[in-house]
């Protein structure tokens, strides 16, 4: 989850001035996001991309201010 | 019992931070060889952290009785009466060694865990203050390192929504290497609802309540009985991680059980977690406890008793409740969404047994675990270096700046500058009772529908210690009264946090042994029973250990709370008068420090029936409100005091001191202006008002002295030196400001 | 018997004693809500409190939104019940969709404790009706997540409906970055429903009742609300 390119993201700035004062002057531009990790069951990977995509507009983002995208890995089992 | 005991080797009995001499009292007294899990719980509890087992010979001398006190020490925190139905529960904690760790969370947990002190004993808490110490600004470690621990204090208080709303910081590179991170809270509770950590009743549950337990901190509580060294990075499994927002539902959900009858007691669970607080508790109530781990939840899989009895998890607290009764009690814990489980119960004898599935894994008599302990009695001596400090005569060297550029320079230290880029970010008003926050002399709250309310202060011992630890703590003690006076109030008692380096350094022992007794001599001769305190040794990194830093708390009673200027000068044509004592010195002060870049000298003066008087005249012109302002002088002397109340009201001043006599010393007027003499104030007076304050200080037997007016665009020492009002406000804007810019955040 | 002020109490809420407090030198009677109950127990008037809900940890009042408790306070405010949200019930409000636009993390990326002046840029709201529009109040915030924001389109449409209820200003109203303690839009510190009577502002009023403590400009919002309601 990260803010919208269109948000101001003062974070972002820190990280990149942050960089810039170790000598890293090839940063042009940081953003700084949030990660979830969900264990879920599902029947199959449709489904869960379905119900992880509303858990994000419901609860995980704030679709004003935030971007979202997830990616699903199977456990065995 | 099972497992089976084991004969250590020594360096488990290190890991344990035991010495073979305890390990062969522990065969002693038990008459057997204890077990892993057992030499791991009397590892924890012999600790010094635990037992107090170095600096606990030398703390019964302090008083602790008055007509105030309710509680002492020993419980998890001091008790006062307020008069009416209220009582006043407060405590001091260092936090140094894992904030040294890991900043934010070492100064987060530190908050936490005095905070459960405070509502441990049904108290709810009303303020937090802290006493911070870090090494120089210039170094951007060391502005990390404050920035961090200021975001600490803040994200925990300010989420548990509790004001932090005084405290002191202070810089010097002698704490480049271990920062102090002490934190005091101050709560409330109605007489009915006061609790102690306490186990009675044979067959009643024991309920451990709040967080899960998981494997943090195992041997935090030993971790700081030891000196941290280079390798401390590689032990970041001992550092906590707080939890604010469980903390605030446990507040609440133990303040709805204060007072209700199915509760018999209620302990946090700090250093050493289970095995202590169930130790104490059992103790207190002269009976044991029995406890199944099994029925401890657990937050990470696969853990031993072994990690279940020392886990150090934040946010846990242990419940004794009377037999039939759960269900009333958990009832609460539900509400609030808080996990609570039945662990155990109260049994006859005085004994810690633990069982796992169904079968007994260690136990141990509380005589043997809690009181077994060795004290120590380490050889102290003075160190010989220190008589060749207090031999240097300051006053008598070249002075390094001239007068006008020493005051601005000291205006401009973080150590004397303005404090907003700390405080602002702390939640100081959340409450709505704090009439005098931050920033000032002492911190004011009101108490809800009374007259009177709270003065609160904490004051450390910067330099003075160094030269001489007992009078440095004498004259910590004397700034918390002077702050206290400045708010109008009367003392109740006081709290102290004793931070030292490694006390079996022969010099670092006798440094312990004088602070502890200037600390007795001060609070006797000032009236002031010390009611709470904790010890922090071993703030040691590689051998390089901090100055002597006693750190006081005191509480007082103001009679009639106000909304009054402070230390702020308030009106053009106001009298300024001076009281306490007269004379020149520099010995100790922060500008000879700056200037010779060590502490010299004899430290700073100090009477304490005078310092009695003159506070006891400014308590009674500020409590009658006679005194338009009224500031303490310490830090920078009296020049910095008088900026400091310039600036904060925006006013200059013109004041007259006493002209050298015939062959005093070459830096007599430096000497004048920025000794740190104990028992010193700056009040400003409106002219009408003024013999009603000669009256107060003359009946009080307090010196005083009519300096000068307020009024105009500079502050001056008439024939002597002058500085324009808005140098004085912008060097004390930027002291903190222009470092923290510069700061990586 | 004054009219009823319900306050919201979620897990981490810690001014609803300080409103209740508040309310009561309003002329109100506070009335205790909590989150888990769907009862608003016949309050003429909701306050959402400051605090820090559920911890905040996902985003300032993600979870608190779906309290079973809002969705009494959705019904209160459809039907026209004036709706007060105070710092973190600002931020509820926001994620409730009860409120337009979102609070960020405060551009200096610290949480901040102080004095600042707003000024009034409405009276079509109860709890800013006779305040006198382009009246400065001294009301103190305490938040680290204040930063308004609000799409570019939605925020023109605010301003241009006049549903900016609170800038950020200097002691004498004028505007600049110099006294925008967040880094808020617009220097945002209060916005109203289209209707006027749901209120979010991060300020704390209920700290600024009382001369004693500094400021008693905040008192002026809840006596507005409750001479309305008292009228009506």
């Amino acid at each position: 989850m990260t803010l919208k390119p269109v948000v101001n993201d003062p974070q972002g700035l820190a990280v990149t001035q942050g960089l810039h004062a170790l000598g890293y002057a090839e940063v042009m531009e940081s953003r700084v996001g949030k990660q979830v990790q969900l264990r879920l069951s599902a029947a199959d990977r449709g489904q869960a991309e379905a119900r992880v995509d509303e858990m994000c507009q419901r609860l995980l983002c704030n679709g004003v201010i935030e971007d979202y995208r997830f990616r699903l890995d199977e456990e065995d089992g | 019992m099972s497992p089976a005991p084991l004969t250590p080797t020594a360096s488990e009995l290190r890991e344990l931070a035991l010495t073979e001499a305890e390990y062969r009292r522990a065969l002693d007294l038990l008459g057997r060889a204890p077990n892993r899990l057992e030499l791991g719980m009397l590892g924890a509890l012999w600790s010094e952290h635990c037992s107090y087992k170095t600096s606990r010979p030398l703390l019964s001398r302090l008083g602790s009785t008055g007509p105030q006190v309710v509680v002492g020490p020993g419980e998890n925190a001091g008790v006062v009466d307020l008069g009416g139905d209220l009582l006043c529960c407060f405590k001091i904690e260092s936090h140094n060694h894992p904030s040294a760790i890991e900043p934010v969370q070492g100064a987060a947990t530190g908050v936490g865990g005095i905070l459960r002190d405070v509502f441990a004993m049904g108290a709810r808490p009303v303020a937090i203050l802290d006493a911070l110490r870090f090494g120089d600004l210039g170094d951007a470690s060391q502005r990390h390192r404050f920035a961090k621990v200021v975001e600490g204090v803040g994200f925990y208080g300010n989420c548990v929504g509790v004001p932090t709303v005084g405290g002191e910081t202070y810089f010097d590179p002698a704490y480049a290497g271990n920062c102090l991170v002490n934190a005091m809270c101050v709560g409330l509770a109605r007489r009915d609802q006061l609790l102690h950590a306490v186990a009675r009743g044979v067959g009643n549950p024991v309920l451990l309540v709040g967080a899960d337990t998981g494997r943090d901190g195992i041997h935090g509580a030993t971790f700081a009985s030891v000196q941290l060294d280079e390798q401390a990075e590689g032990r970041r499994p001992a550092v906590q991680v707080g939890n604010p927002f469980l903390e605030k539902c446990l507040l609440e959900a133990c303040l709805e059980l204060a007072g209700h009858p199915a509760v018999i007691g209620l302990q946090d669970c700090g250093a050493a977690g289970l095995t202590s607080s169930c130790a104490e508790m059992a103790q207190r109530g002269g009976v044991g406890i029995a406890l199944d781990l099994d029925k401890v939840a657990r937050r990470e899989s696969g853990m031993t008793p072994y990690e279940v009895m020392l886990s150090e998890s934040q946010e846990r607290m242990v419940l004794v409740v009377e037999r039939g009764r759960e269900s009333e009690v958990r009832a609460v814990f539900d509400r609030w969404e808080l996990r609570s489980d039945v662990i155990g119960k109260v049994i006859a004898d005085p004994e810690l047994r633990l069982s796992s599935a169904g079968e007994e894994v260690a136990r141990l008599p509380l005589e043997v675990l809690v009181d077994g302990f060795m004290p120590r009695h380490p050889p102290r001596s003075r160190p010989a270096e220190v008589a060749a400090r207090l031999e240097a005569d300051p006053l008598a060297l070249e002075p390094r700046w001239p007068l006008e550029e020493s005051w601005l320079r000291l205006l401009a230290s973080p150590n004397c500058g303005d404090t907003a880029w700390i405080y602002r970010q702390y939640d100081h008003q959340v409450g709505d009772d704090t009439v005098a926050g931050p920033g000032g002399d002492a911190a004011v709250l009101r108490l809800r529908g009374r007259p009177d309310g709270l003065a609160l202060t904490v004051d450390g011992a910067h330099r003075s210690a160094v030269l001489d630890p007992r009078r440095g703590t004498q004259l910590a003690v004397a700034e918390a009264l002077r702050n206290l006076a400045c708010a109008g109030a009367e003392p109740l008692a006081l709290t102290n946090c004793l931070n030292f380096g490694d006390p079996d350094q022969e010099e670092v022992m006798w440094q312990l042994d004088e602070a502890v007794a200037g600390l007795a001599e001060a609070a006797r001769e000032l009236g002031v029973p010390v009611v709470s305190g904790n010890v922090s040794l071993y703030n040691d990194l590689s051998g390089a250990g901090i100055p002597p830093t006693p750190v006081v708390g005191m509480v007082g009673r103001v009679e009639q709370v106000r909304r009054s200027p402070g230390a702020a000068f308030s009106r053009s044509g106001d009298l300024v008068y001076l009281l306490g004592p007269e004379g020149a010195e520099l010995g100790g002060s922060e500008l000879q420090r700056l200037a010779q870049g060590e502490v010299l000298g004899p430290p700073p003066a100090l009477d304490l029936g005078l310092e009695l008087r003159v506070a006891r005249a400014v308590a009674a012109a500020v409590g009658g409100a006679i005194a338009r302002s009224a500031h303490d002088s310490s830090l920078g002397g009296r020049a910095v005091t008088l900026a400091e109340s310039c600036v904060a009201g925006g006013l200059g001043a013109e004041v007259e001191l006493p002209s050298p006599g015939p062959g005093s010393p070459r830096g007599w007027w430096w000497g004048v202006l920025f000794g740190e003499t104990s028992g010193r104030y700056l009040l400003s007076v409106d002219p009408g008002s003024e013999a009603e304050l000669v009256g107060i200080c003359r009946r009080e037997g307090a010196p005083h002295r009519l300096v000068g007016t307020v009024g105009g665009e500079a502050i001056s020492i008439r024939g002597v030196v002058s500085i324009p009002l808005a140098a004085a406000a912008a060097a004390r804007a930027g002291s903190l400001e222009g470092p923290m810019a510069a700061a990586l955040t | 018997m004054g009219l009823r002020c319900g306050i919201a109490v979620f897990p981490g809420t810690w001014s609803e004693r300080d409103c209740a407090h508040a309310v009561e030198l309003a002329g109100g009677e506070p009335v205790m809500l909590w989150h888990a109950e769907r009862d608003l127990k016949g309050s003429d008037l909701v306050i959402l409190p400051g605090g820090f809900a559920h911890g905040d940890y996902l985003r300032a009042g993600a979870i608190a939104r779906f309290a079973p408790l809002m969705a009494a306070v959705e019904g209160h405010a459809a039907a026209g019940g004036p709706v007060l949200g105070i710092c973190n019930g600002f931020q509820i409000l926001c994620e409730a969709g009860l409120l337009p636009g979102a609070l960020l993390r405060n551009s200096c990326l610290q949480f901040r404790c102080q004095s600042t002046h707003l000024r009034v840029e409405t009276d079509a709201s109860p709890f800013l009706s006779g305040l006198g529009v382009g009246r400065v109040l001294e009301i103190p915030i305490s938040h680290g997540e204040g930063r308004y924001y609000a799409p570019p389109e939605q925020l023109a449409q605010l301003e241009a409906a006049g549903r900016v209820a609170l800038r950020y200003c200097g002691p004498g109203g004028e505007l600049g970055d110099a006294h925008n303690p967040n880094g808020s839009l617009h220097h945002i510190a209060g916005v109203l429903n289209a209707a006027g009577n749901v209120l979010g502002m991060m300020p704390h009023p209920e700290r600024a009742c009382e001369p004693l403590l500094g400021s008693a400009d905040g008192l002026p919002l809840f006596q507005a609300a409750l001479r309305q309601l008292a009228r009506a």
